[in-house]
């Protein structure tokens, strides 16, 4: 019997880190998820530059009353749809490289994500 | 301001630094025509109630309507609908209608199906009938100009993203399109294909003619740092600069700006929908929220009157107050 109380507070024991790991590496991926939100404003990409690692998750959202399209200078990536006010736009970061970007119907607005390797 | 000529420097009954006194009375109502080389003014509102006699119709009278942007709703104007509707109906109680309208651009906010479905079913309530288009950068989301070249370009048979001219009472008018193919970092652009274009349409014609040209985005360097510029007009201006009399018609913008250079004039309007910044006065461009009882002073029509045979154009803002 005290052997099976034994395996009892070890299963627990398990049980509960398992699920504080969970959390824990879901919080990790959330707040990743933040840093690697790019604020529309002002006719503004902000932050301007953003480094991610490949493969990551890069999200836009639009926080103006106008319009913005998230386009690649070169191609990089499909263009967003227009995006209105609270609209987001998702892409997962390809392969190391410098991804310039830039509004197609307000071209002066430009940004740019700088790809890592994993 | 008194009406008399004052300064009559090329001796041709135009009052050049008076002309732009009056076309800086924006938003005062006032219809100018040119009758016999002299400017004459009347408000709208003495027309209207029959107790001034109107000028004899001047030979070509058309309307500037630009920047609708059917579909948007947020505080700089919940009801871009509504004041659209106001600006058609003083179209429509106008004691002389304007020939023909046009207009420059942003007809939608984001090129959906619906919202040009409402801005041409809006716009049968205007009592004028013949309207052209130039597409502003908002109308040519998601498709490149698709639809808006199904739904405005094939009557004028407008070619490639939707450039085209047409003459009237012999006024050469030219519809360009400078919204398409944006590049990172630049302005409006026109592009080969077009200038080359615009450089044959206007090559057979006489210096005397007329010329209307009309873009969405301003063909002059307004404010390039908000992108209000055409990185190639001048190219097109260049084809124009031999002619006697050049008008050039501009929206985006949002409010009137006006100069003029030799024999070019050049004006953009203001909105139906909402007003944006001046120059340089904001951190940037976009709908500007103004006190709701302000709005509607913000926003208008140009009328621009011809006298055939005198190079010269008066152009009139009316607000929407």
């Amino acid at each position: 019997m005290p052997k099976l109380t034994t395996i009892k507070r070890i299963a627990w024991t398990l049980s509960a880190l398992s699920l504080l790991c969970f959390v824990q590496v879901t919080l990790a991926q959330e707040k990743n998820e933040e840093k690697n939100q790019i604020e529309i404003k002002g006719f503004h990409f902000t932050p301007q530059t953003l480094t991610v690692k490949s493969g990551a998750k890069v999200t836009w959202i639009n926080r103006d009353d106008d319009a913005h399209v998230v386009t690649s200078s070169d191609k990089k990536f499909e263009k967003s749809p227009p995006l209105d006010t609270d609209q987001k736009f998702t892409i997962t970061a390809g392969a190391p490289g410098t991804y310039n970007y830039f509004c197609s119907v307000h071209p002066k607005m430009t940004g740019k994500i700088i790809v890592e390797k994993p | 301001m008194a009406d008399y000529i004052s300064h009559d420097h090329e001796h041709d009954g135009i009052d050049r630094r008076g002309f732009l006194q009056c076309m800086a009375w924006a938003g005062t109502g006032l219809l100018w025509t040119i009758s016999g080389g002299v400017l004459a003014s009347q408000t709208l509102a003495r027309i209207a109630s029959g107790k001034e006699p109107v000028a004899a119709a001047t030979d070509l009278s058309f309307l500037q309507i630009s920047d609708s942007h059917i579909g948007f709703s947020k505080a700089a104007n919940k009801d871009v609908t509504a004041t659209f509707k106001i600006a058609l109906d003083r179209i429509n109680d106008m004691p002389t209608p304007p020939a023909f309208l046009i207009h420059t651009g942003d007809l939608t906010q984001l090129s959906k199906t619906e919202e040009f479905d409402t801005f041409d079913e809006v716009l049968k309530s205007c009592r004028v009938k013949d309207v052209f288009y130039v597409p502003g950068e908002h109308d040519v989301l998601g498709d490149n100009g698709k639809q808006y070249l199904e739904r405005y370009g094939k009557r004028v048979e407008a070619k490639g993203a939707g450039w085209y001219s047409f003459n009237k009472n012999g006024v050469h008018f030219i519809g360009l399109v400078n919204v398409v193919n944006l590049e990172a970092g630049g302005l409006g652009h026109l592009g080969d294909e077009q200038l080359e274009w615009l450089e044959t349409d206007v090559k057979g014609l006489g210096t005397s003619t007329p010329i209307v040209i009309f873009a969405h985005i301003p063909l002059w360097a307004v404010y390039p740092e908000w992108g209000w510029g055409t990185s190639d007009s001048e190219r097109a201006l260049g084809y124009l600069k031999r002619f006697g009399s050049v008008t050039v018609l501009n929206g985006h913008i949002h409010q009137v700006l006006q100069k003029i250079e030799g024999n070019m004039s050049f004006h953009t309007a203001l909105s139906t929908a909402f007003p944006q910044p001046a120059p340089g006065t904001a951190p940037s461009p976009g709908p500007m929220t103004v006190p709701a009882e302000k709005l509607r002073s913000m926003l208008g029509l140009t009328s621009v009157n011809y006298v055939q045979g005198k190079n010269a154009v008066a152009m009139v803002e009316s607000t929407l107050n």
